[in-house]
């Protein structure tokens, strides 16, 4: 089958899809965004969440058919290297990279955080981003990249509101 | 002390920024102003660092990883990324028996499926059908048995994955079931915990199948120390048992072989060792080094999961045999089959000391179920029986620890690696040991633990530092987390917002425990790296390139290797060049050994290029000048200051070494004592666990985990806290709730649905104090970090339950039912 998505805000098109392909699948191996991840496949790890209609989602769990018509946001539209998301930015400062793979879902669910809640303390940071597993950090430093992207972005807006996206 | 994160709030840090490379994966220009220099938390005095320069974003500052940019914005190429047009996809058929013979295999209606390109069997592996990392003992695909439950059994490449998986499913296998060998001391004769003969193997005397020609005995090491008639005040006995751990890294085995045009094929592919796969490929496929490239693709996790090879021989089949470039991406319920786990372990322990707290001796029989294949069976039982007493000064010390094949998943190398498993039982004996002479556990372990020039159960003495009994004394002066108030948050109760209780029948607990931890491999193995550095001038400024084979699998060693170059070279610019084989063995990244041996390496190759700079510069001014240093971009002499610029020095020449690089050699220890000069190098670390349990459910919650550590020297402070962090979490998983649940050779849970890694909300605040006590032996000091903290954490953790709850919990993961007693 032909889907038809609007993937960070471009129109993008994916023929001979197979009917059991994963939103995830389509991203990673038709459209060439392969920055959400592929570890577990099963929605355990949070580590290919992704924005659909504005949601947080495991992309592994979407059906790419489901996905026809509808608007999703990937890390890949968060940030580019010459400018990058605070969050992002934080990530790499509070060293709560290491070998990455949980990275860019822990980074989409940060944003989706942020937007709801600018000031999370540690509590709230763990229950919501309990749904991202990380392997190597044991979360001391992604709690920290949280804090510091969330100063960063209240500083950045004055009026109170996390900005959306850069 | 600079260096402790508290769990209050975010550290300040400052604005600093990197800028990717687009050259490769790893590379990337240096970094604006990065961490200043951290103090550390203990320098003893008369020590002298010996580090030429305060170079910026060198070594012992926290500069921003030069991978840190794409991994964040989702550029960076992991294995599982890669993608090429016209490519296939791999898969592979598994045995769905733990052991079976197989009679026929019929390819025929698999291969006629449309979008199939290639189905392989042994028939078609070209050279030699066995692999192996210490012994090829493993066939690349199945030949006449299946020894466990997962074992490759054929191959199919198609143009989509899923036709690739329906095709699997087509082959016909005929196999003549066989009863599986499932338990340890079964298959090598022993009954429970009878005083047994040194060496008994039932599958060499046919009392239980004999699952391969050598036996089923893949190691015994005994260690005879002191008097073995020795008796004590004071005797404590416990047996214990380790369940089997998995890796569970996130990035999935993966990799990409491209076939050249004659004969050759080109392997992209996440490991640990490059080299060491490369000759494993290279023996299986019948071709010469030159035909058989590797190149690092992004590692998504390492662990020891990806020191055995896993589709890199079944890739490269696949690619020559179909004229195509062939990705091959397990699943997660293919990855537990995929890689080798942690060794499960059954122990028997026992202790004696003398009234006043002396330990006497210590007497451990030690049994490491390997599964089906070898895998480093033999370095895991090495380092079991060498080191797993403890860190502590024993004067009569025995040790018998067997490492055995059974028709299991195959067990190998992960964190902490046979340390990890005796250290749950020895712990537990001191504790028990304490309880017993009535004496506080930290006090026991501070009077027994290891020091400098102390010597340990192999006869080796310490000649650096083991400040075991400082590590205690400053973790106990720690601050203890606030107790519980009336204030109800259930996000801090055990069972979290489950609402499983509001505080009812929640008990706390405090448990302590140390570990130590061979750095680098041992027992005579020729370890050593090999550095490629070079120093030219780029657009104006001196440019650094360093390249190695080693591998970066998220711990920051190409981080690393850019501060040793800048602080060396007294250069900013510094580009780490993606690993391959085009450059000589690093060795693995394994053993905590890569920041140690390739930066020694790194650090070597850095002088001699130094070295050429200087002569270039005396020859230049027509006169010797014997205290030059490079700094700052220029050439420096001690007396008369800044005498050139090292672009200027350097002009249009490019000087560029190799350097091979050997740490101190090891020795084999003697067969019949256990005794010699087998680690090169021990790392220490202690840990504190509070916990508070709900004794009603069995749930645990860790409230904090806080842990000191002997670093030697902090290359990098913020990696070496991200090391030891994330070592503490992998040791709490196994405390709590890591388990591969088995049954009859067949794993029950591999998903990470049924097989549980600690989540941000299992996971506590960690507090650590880093100690600096320099190795004279290392380069700049340094010690391994990787693993320590991997081997302390979980014995505190159980610890700290077995404080709460008053129960014996001999069983690691601690579950539920054991605390409830269901």
């Amino acid at each position: 089958m032909r889907i038809e998505i609007t993937v960070n805000g471009r129109t993008r098109e994916a023929d001979d899809v197979w009917e059991g392909e994963s939103l995830l699948y389509v991203l990673r191996e038709r459209l060439g965004l392969p920055g959400s991840k592929n570890a577990c496949e099963q929605g355990e790890c949070g580590s290919c969440s992704v924005y659909l209609d504005g949601v947080l989602v495991c992309a592994c769990l979407v059906a790419a058919g489901q996905a026809q018509g509808r608007e999703v946001v990937t890390v890949e539209g968060l940030g580019s290297a010459e400018r990058l998301h605070p969050v992002q930015q934080a990530f790499v400062e509070a060293g709560a990279v290491q070998c990455g793979f949980c990275t860019p879902g822990l980074v989409v669910a940060t944003h989706d955080l942020l937007a709801r809640s600018p000031h999370p303390d540690d509590a709230e940071i763990r229950e919501s981003l309990a749904g991202n597993l990380c392997r190597c950090t044991g979360y001391e430093k992604i709690i920290d990249a949280v804090h510091l992207a969330a100063g960063r972005l209240t500083a950045a807006a004055p009026s109170g509101a996390a900005e959306e996206g850069t | 002390m600079t260096f402790a994160r508290t769990p209050a709030g975010p550290p300040a840090f400052p604005a600093g920024t990197a800028t990717a490379s687009a050259e490769a994966t790893t590379a990337a220009t240096a970094g604006p102003p990065p961490t200043p220099t951290e103090t550390p938390t203990k320098t003893p005095a008369g020590v002298k660092t010996e580090l030429p320069s305060n170079a910026v974003g060198g070594v012992g500052q926290s500069p921003a990883r030069p991978d840190g940019i794409l991994k964040v914005t989702g550029d960076f190429a992991y294995s599982s990324d890669l993608w090429m047009d016209d490519m296939l996809w791999g898969v592979t058929l598994r045995s769905p028996h733990p052991y079976a013979r197989i009679r026929s295999i019929d390819i025929a209606e698999a291969l006629a499926v449309a979008g199939v390109f290639a189905v392989l069997t042994h028939e078609d592996v070209p050279g030699e059908n066995r692999y192996g990392l210490e012994l090829a003992d493993q066939p690349v695909l199945a030949e006449e048995v299946v020894r466990y439950r997962g074992e490759a059994v054929a191959l199919v490449a198609a143009d989509h994955p899923e036709i690739a998986r329906q095709a699997a499913k087509k082959i016909k296998v005929d196999y003549e079931v066989l009863a599986p060998v499932t338990d340890a001391r079964v298959a090598v004769g022993h009954a429970p915990w009878e005083p047994a003969p040194d060496l008994v193997d039932a599958g060499r005397d046919g009392q239980v199948p004999q699952l391969h020609e050598h036996g089923n005995v893949v190691r015994y090491l005994k260690l005879r120390k002191g008097d073995a008639d020795a008796t004590a005040d004071v005797v404590v006995t416990g047996d214990y048992v380790v369940g089997m751990q998995d890796q569970a890294f996130l990035g999935p085995e993966s990799g990409l072989a491209v076939p050249d045009d004659v004969g050759g094929v080109d392997l992209y592919v996440a490991t640990q060792w490059l080299h060491v796969d490369q000759r494993q490929v290279c023996a299986a496929l019948g071709l010469g080094p030159d035909q058989v490239r590797l190149t690092l693709s992004g590692v998504g996790g390492a662990f020891g999961g990806r020191e055995d090879i896993s589709m890199q021989v079944h890739g490269c089949l696949l690619a020559l045999h179909t004229g195509k470039p062939v990705k091959m991406v397990y699943n997660r319920a293919e990855s537990f089959v995929g890689h080798v786990h942690r060794h499960p372990a059954t122990m028997h322990y026992e202790y004696g000391a003398n009234r006043d707290g002396r330990l006497v001796f210590a007497r451990a029989r030690i049994y490491l179920d390997g599964g089906a294949y070898a895998s480093s069976t033999e370095a895991v039982v090495g380092n079991a029986g060498t080191m797993g007493l403890g860190p502590y000064v024993i004067p009569n010390a025995s040790m018998d620890c067997w490492g055995v094949y059974t028709n299991n998943p195959p067990c190998g190398a992960m964190r902490g690696f046979g340390a990890v498993q005796a250290a749950f039982a020895s712990e537990a004996q001191l504790d028990k040991l304490a309880a017993a002479l009535g004496m506080d556990p930290v006090e026991l372990r501070r009077r027994n633990g290891m020091h400098e020039g102390a010597e340990n159960p192999t006869g080796q003495v310490i000649d650096s530092a083991a400040p075991v009994g400082e590590l205690l004394e400053r973790l106990a002066a720690m601050p203890m987390p606030p107790g519980r108030d009336d204030r109800l948050d259930l996000r801090e109760m055990p069972g979290g917002v489950s609402n499983t209780t509001h505080g009812e029948g929640v008990r706390r607990g405090v448990g302590y425990a140390v570990a130590y931890k061979n750095v680098g491999y041992s027992e005579g193995f020729d370890d050593y790296s090999t550095a490629r550095v070079r120093l030219e001038v780029s657009a104006g400024e001196p440019l650094a390139t360093v390249h190695t084979a080693a591998v970066e699998v998220g711990q920051g060693l190409v981080t690393v290797e850019q501060q040793i170059c800048r602080t060396e070279l007294g250069v900013d610019r510094v580009v780490v060049r993606t690993a391959d084989t085009q450059v000589g063995s690093a060795g693995s990244s394994s053993a905590s050994r890569q920041t140690y041996v390739t930066g020694g390496a790194v650090r070597y190759a850095c002088e001699q290029v130094r070295e050429q700079v200087f002569v270039l510069l005396q020859q230049r001014l027509g006169r010797t000048i014997a205290d030059l240093r490079l700094e700052g971009g220029k050439v420096v002499s001690e007396c008369e200051g800044p005498l050139a610029s090292l672009a200027d020095v350097l002009g249009q020449r490019v000087i560029e070494e190799t350097h091979e690089w050997r740490h101190r050699r090891t020795h084999p220890i003697d067969p019949e004592t256990g005794q010699g000069f087998a680690h090169v190098q021990y790392a220490f670390s202690a840990h504190r666990a509070v916990v508070d349990v709900d004794v009603e459910l069995g749930l645990v919650k860790v409230v904090e985990l806080a842990c000191v550590e002997d670093v030697g020297k902090a290359m990098n402070p913020q990696a070496v806290l991200g090391q030891i962090q994330g070592g503490s979490t992998q040791g709490l998983g196994l405390a709590v709730m890591e388990e591969i649940q088995i049954r009859d050779g067949q794993i029950l849970n591999p998903s990470f649905t049924d097989y549980l890694i600690p989540t941000i909300l299992d996971t506590p605040p960690m507090p650590i104090e880093v100690l600096e006590y320099p190795d004279p032996h290392a380069p700049y000091g340094l010690r391994g970090v990787g693993e320590p903290s991997a081997i302390s954490s979980g014995p505190a953790v159980v610890a700290a339950i077995r404080a709460a709850t008053g129960l014996e919990l001999a069983r690691i993961p601690v579950r539920p039912e054991h605390i409830v007693g269901v």
